[in-house]
């Protein structure tokens, strides 16, 4: 972890360097606009101080002028708007082969789990080179997952799954900040990202080996609260239901992802599959958001699998 | 023009027949006319009182968070405990503890928005210039006009209320996002009062039961002074107090149901005050619309006036919706059960989400009357309010400066046209863009797109004012009035603000400084850069006319040069901290390796923004002391061309003008050919003038 002064956060991910690069392009624009307009106000707050016997030109406006500087910033900002949304765009859109890793916040620290089973608290070991998929979600209150040294950052919402996404590109410690203000100790939820070479990774994440993979106790779950004893017979089947697309009894066709597993689990009646009766209660008050995260990884996990 | 009637008895209309009682208001008590007064003037004058009084309020936080932020805790050496409130509070070394630095710069923020710039632009400047720029007697509404101030009084009581509380003030920051404004705060019960105005299990404190009970007497006796007609005058009084009395208990008890801890006390505040706000709105804009004076046409306004007629229109738009998010926020906020706050379960539950993990609950399911909300919901509705807001903020603003520009450059002002088509400009993309302040929510990114064009594209109507008031400096011969510095100063600080705002709005680049220092660089070189140092502007240019006494142009520059200089000192280094990804709202940053780096630019900014609060005895000193020793303002001290200056005497009688004025020009005919003083008043006829084509 960098512990000296910075004027600007070390460049570790693959997002780094396309947004400093704009931020740059901004800067220049901004910068030369700012000192642009205070020497305009200087030179001309000189030049026509009050002098006896001047009169100004009682001049009204200048239609020439006035579309200079109207069609000038127009055509700026959308060369921004173009440069920055491609950009914000594909920060939002993780790639198919990216690893998941969950993050549950609560007031005042992170739980991550990775898809092996290995826990972390205010910490997250990542390895060097892979995308890396973060499904966050918050119990109680909303945070933020800011890493600066990667340049992003993503709320984490309770009662929904939110997504961030990166490609660590350089080995060290960097800083895990909360950036939504989440309540007294809001100062004190800090952590730690560790990039570490994807060997280092694999030994890390095969270590203490106590904390059993998600889908496993997914799995258990699933016939602790007697799931099984309705699904695939009176409710629907669960196999390869994870990305597929549902029909719903009100005619609508939804997509089967994260947060609409989680609203089955909690609200069962929000939604109905076509051709099956609202018979499911609810799991709210019953299950704790990793549990829930938990259930989904083993639905997940009945992939490619033989109803 | 159009002349309607004066609503009120008592106060003359338009009509030229009536010029001749112009002072017949003898019968106005001192009372009506000085206290419970439906003069705009005074309303004014009152709004200004009521806004400067929150502005020390609000600027003793904002010390309180540089003390703060520059020596965070104990471990620093030499140590720098909090003086005076340290020991008072009985902290332990005499450091504040996390919970206390969450309540101070949540009102903070609360304050000087709702509290300071939003009645000292609106509330003010509104109030005292309209009527008399477009020369009307006075507001379409003036009794509504004087309910907008004084029922802006109990929810500045409510909202300091939340200080008295055991559990404090809120501390959800002044946006409030539940489900962190949801949870409860401990709300201890208080000192104990008279049993009639305290309700059973109830949370205040004597001093907050005796305080709200005088904002809520005054509010219910403002009525009855105008609305009790009984018989002789005493016995009008003696049922006025009794009214008064007995509405005061009824809404001193419904208020403290209602508002148990200090963030229910934030909702109910900021619900209430968003009626003061709409009463404004809608006499603004009747009065603009239906009382200006014959000649006065829509294109011979003022800045100033089309700018509160602008921002009227988005008062009234946007205020509803904050009032309906704030009253389900206080609806969630409330605990079903016979004691305040003895039960769990909640009465609604628009933003908690199913599962959600409520303190001393656990995980919330069916039965607990939680689950099923959404959690931007509030995020959405908030914003859509707060955005508009911004503006309603920085255009009166906007309109004040270029009036005061156009005076002292000795010039029209440039482009009056564009102004206008850009600030409607402003006013149109300020409802389309609320969702960028949630780009990093989790919102979907297409959506967040459009919120970035349109949020992007209010660079283009701000180039166009900022180009326009260099155009207006071009060729001028500028007297260097304080008020002038404080208007050229708001161009300046408004460039570094706008510019600022590019880089929120380039969405890549928003994802990195969302929540760090950069923001709150950002809305303090808006706010206190642009709003503030226009109304200190505002208020050095027009102080002759409200006061009728000139103030002191020494201090006046002492205190805009420190301003100045001590404001820079203090935001601009927070763009730095931004950008190096320092967080904001943290109670301290030495728990993070890097940031601790960063004390002894903290400590530097603190020391700035100290000095900057310092910086202001200088303005109460002129304040105060122009008012009892400054020389007689004559009635046109700036020789400007507007009906205020013109038309009546410094300060304006009851009424405002003598006779109905007839205006024959724009509002800013400076060096005019025509005339050889260099300025042209409006409503002075001039033999040729319909053969004048004004250059281009």
């Amino acid at each position: 972890m960098d512990k000296q002064f910075q004027w600007w956060p070390p460049q570790a991910s693959n997002f780094a360097p396309p947004v400093d690069q704009l931020y740059l392009f901004l800067l220049a624009v901004t910068a030369f606009f700012t000192l642009l307009i205070f020497a305009c106000i200087v030179y001309l707050a000189l030049k026509y101080r009050r002098r006896r016997g001047r009169r100004p030109a009682p001049v009204q406006t200048n239609h020439l002028l006035e579309i200079t500087w109207t069609a000038i910033p127009f055509a700026l900002t959308l060369v921004m708007f173009f440069w920055a949304s491609g950009l914000f765009v594909r920060m939002r859109e993780p790639p198919a082969d990216a690893m998941q890793i969950d993050v549950v916040a609560k007031q005042w620290m992170w739980k991550v789990q990775h898809p092996s089973g290995r826990r972390e608290i205010d910490e997250l070991h990542v390895p060097l080179g892979r995308p890396i998929k973060l499904d966050m979600t918050s119990e109680a209150v909303i945070h933020s997952f800011f890493l600066p040294a990667f340049r992003t950052k993503q709320d984490v919402v309770p009662g929904a799954y939110n997504i961030e996404w990166f490609t660590p590109t350089r080995v060290g410690e960097y800083h895990l900040f909360c950036a939504e203000y989440c309540g007294t100790q809001h100062s004190k939820m800090i952590g730690r990202v560790v990039v570490q070479t994807p060997a280092e990774y694999q030994a890390w994440v095969a270590g203490t080996g106590v904390d059993e993979a998600p889908a496993v106790v997914g799995a258990r779950l699933f016939t602790q609260f007697q799931c099984n004893t309705c699904h695939g017979q009176r409710a629907p089947t669960l196999a390869n239901l994870f990305g597929s697309t549902v029909k719903l009894s009100d005619g609508a066709a939804i997509t089967a992802d994260d947060n609409y597993l989680r609203e089955s689990i909690l609200a069962p009646r929000a939604k109905i599959v076509a051709g099956y009766q609202p018979l499911m209660p609810t799991y709210a008050g019953q299950l704790t958001e990793e549990q829930v995260m938990d259930l989904i990884a083993y639905i997940k996990s009945l992939h490619n699998q033989q109803p | 023009m159009t002349a309607i009637p004066h609503p009120l008895p008592g106060v003359h209309g338009h009509d030229e027949a009536h010029g001749a009682h112009a002072h017949g208001h003898e019968e106005l008590g001192f009372l009506k006319k000085y206290i419970f007064s439906a003069d705009h003037k005074i309303i004014g004058i009152q709004f200004l009182f009521m806004g400067l009084f929150f502005m020390i309020v609000g600027g003793l936080l904002a010390m309180l968070i540089r003390w703060q932020l520059a020596w965070p805790d104990a471990t620093l050496t030499p140590g720098h405990p909090v003086p005076i409130l340290g020991k008072l509070m009985g902290w332990s070394n005499g450091y504040m503890p996390p919970d206390f630095y969450t309540m101070v710069f949540s009102m903070h923020a609360t304050i000087m928005i709702f509290f300071v710039i939003i009645p000292l632009l609106v509330g003010t400047f509104g109030n005292y210039l309209i009527p008399l720029k477009i020369g009307a007697g006075d507001m379409a509404f003036p009794f509504l006009n004087g309910l907008a101030f004084w029922s802006a009084l109990p929810p500045g009581s409510i909202m300091l209320t939340g200080f008295m509380l055991a559990g404090g003030a809120a501390a959800a920051g002044w946006t409030s996002y539940p489900p962190l404004s949801a949870l409860s705060e401990n709300a201890g019960v208080g000192a104990f009062a008279a049993n009639f105005l305290r309700i059973e299990g109830s949370t205040w404190p004597t001093a907050a039961v005796v305080m709200n009970f005088i904002a809520m007497f005054l509010f219910c006796a403002y009525m009855c002074a105008y609305y009790v007609h009984l018989g002789p005058k005493v016995v009008n009084v003696v049922a006025s107090i009794i009214l008064s009395v007995l509405g005061a208990v009824v809404l001193e008890r419904g208020v403290q149901h209602v508002a148990w801890d200090g963030q229910s006390c934030w909702f109910l505040s900021l619900f209430w005050l968003g009626f003061s706000s709409l009463m404004g709105a809608v006499n603004y804009l009747t009065t603009i619309i239906k009382l200006r004076c014959p000649g006065m046409t829509m294109f011979r306004l003022p800045l100033s006036v089309w700018s509160l007629f602008i921002t009227s229109v988005l008062v009234l738009l946007a205020t509803p919706v904050l009032a309906s998010v704030l009253m389900m926020n206080l609806l969630e906020h409330q605990h079903i059960g016979a004691s305040i706050a003895g039960s769990n379960a909640r009465f609604a539950s628009f933003f908690t989400p199913y599962n959600w993990f409520d303190q001393g609950v656990g995980f919330t399911g069916a039965g607990q009357n939680s689950g099923g909300g959404y959690v931007l919901l509030h995020q959405h509705l908030f914003w859509f309010y707060s955005h508009p807001a911004v503006y309603i903020m920085i255009l009166p603003a906007m309109g004040m400066v270029s009036d005061i520009m156009a005076v002292f450059a000795r010039k029209p002002i440039f482009g009056y046209r564009p102004m206008v088509y850009a600030m409607a400009g402003i006013a149109f993309l300020g409802f389309i863009v609320w969702a960028h302040h949630m780009f990093q929510s989790g919102m979907n990114p297409t959506l967040g797109t459009t919120f970035a064009v349109s949020t992007i594209f209010i660079a283009v109507p701000s180039a166009i004012k900022t180009f326009n008031w260099l155009g207006t400096l071009w060729g001028g011969n500028i007297r260097f009035t304080t008020a002038m510095w404080n208007a050229i100063a708001f161009v300046a600080m408004f460039v570094i603000g706008g510019l600022s705002g590019i880089f929120m709005a380039s969405t890549a680049i928003d994802v990195h400084i969302h929540d760090t220092y950069f923001i709150v660089a950002h809305i303090h070189y808006v706010l206190f850069g642009g709003s503030m140092f226009g109304i200190w502007g505002a208020i050095y240019f027009w102080y002759p006319k409200m006061f009728g006494r000139m103030m002191n142009e020494t201090l006046g520059k002492i205190h805009f040069w420190l301003s100045f200089i001590f404001f820079n000192g203090t935001f601009f280094a927070m763009h730095i901290l931004g950008i190096s990804g320092f967080p904001r709202r943290i109670a301290s940053y030495l728990g993070y390796e890097t940031y601790a780096h960063y004390q002894p630019m903290n400590e530097f900014i603190s020391i700035c923004a100290f000095a900057l609060g310092l910086s202001q005895i200088f303005f109460v000193i002129n304040f105060i002391g122009s008012w009892f020793f400054g020389p007689k303002a004559p009635s046109n001290p700036w020789e400007a061309t507007t009906l205020e200056w013109n038309d009546t005497t410094s300060p304006p009688p009851h009424g405002n003008f003598a006779k109905v004025p007839v205006v024959h020009h724009g509002p800013y005919e400076y060096s005019n050919p025509l005339v050889e003083e260099d300025w042209l008043p409006q409503t002075r006829y001039v033999e040729g003038q319909e053969n004048f084509r004004p250059a281009h």
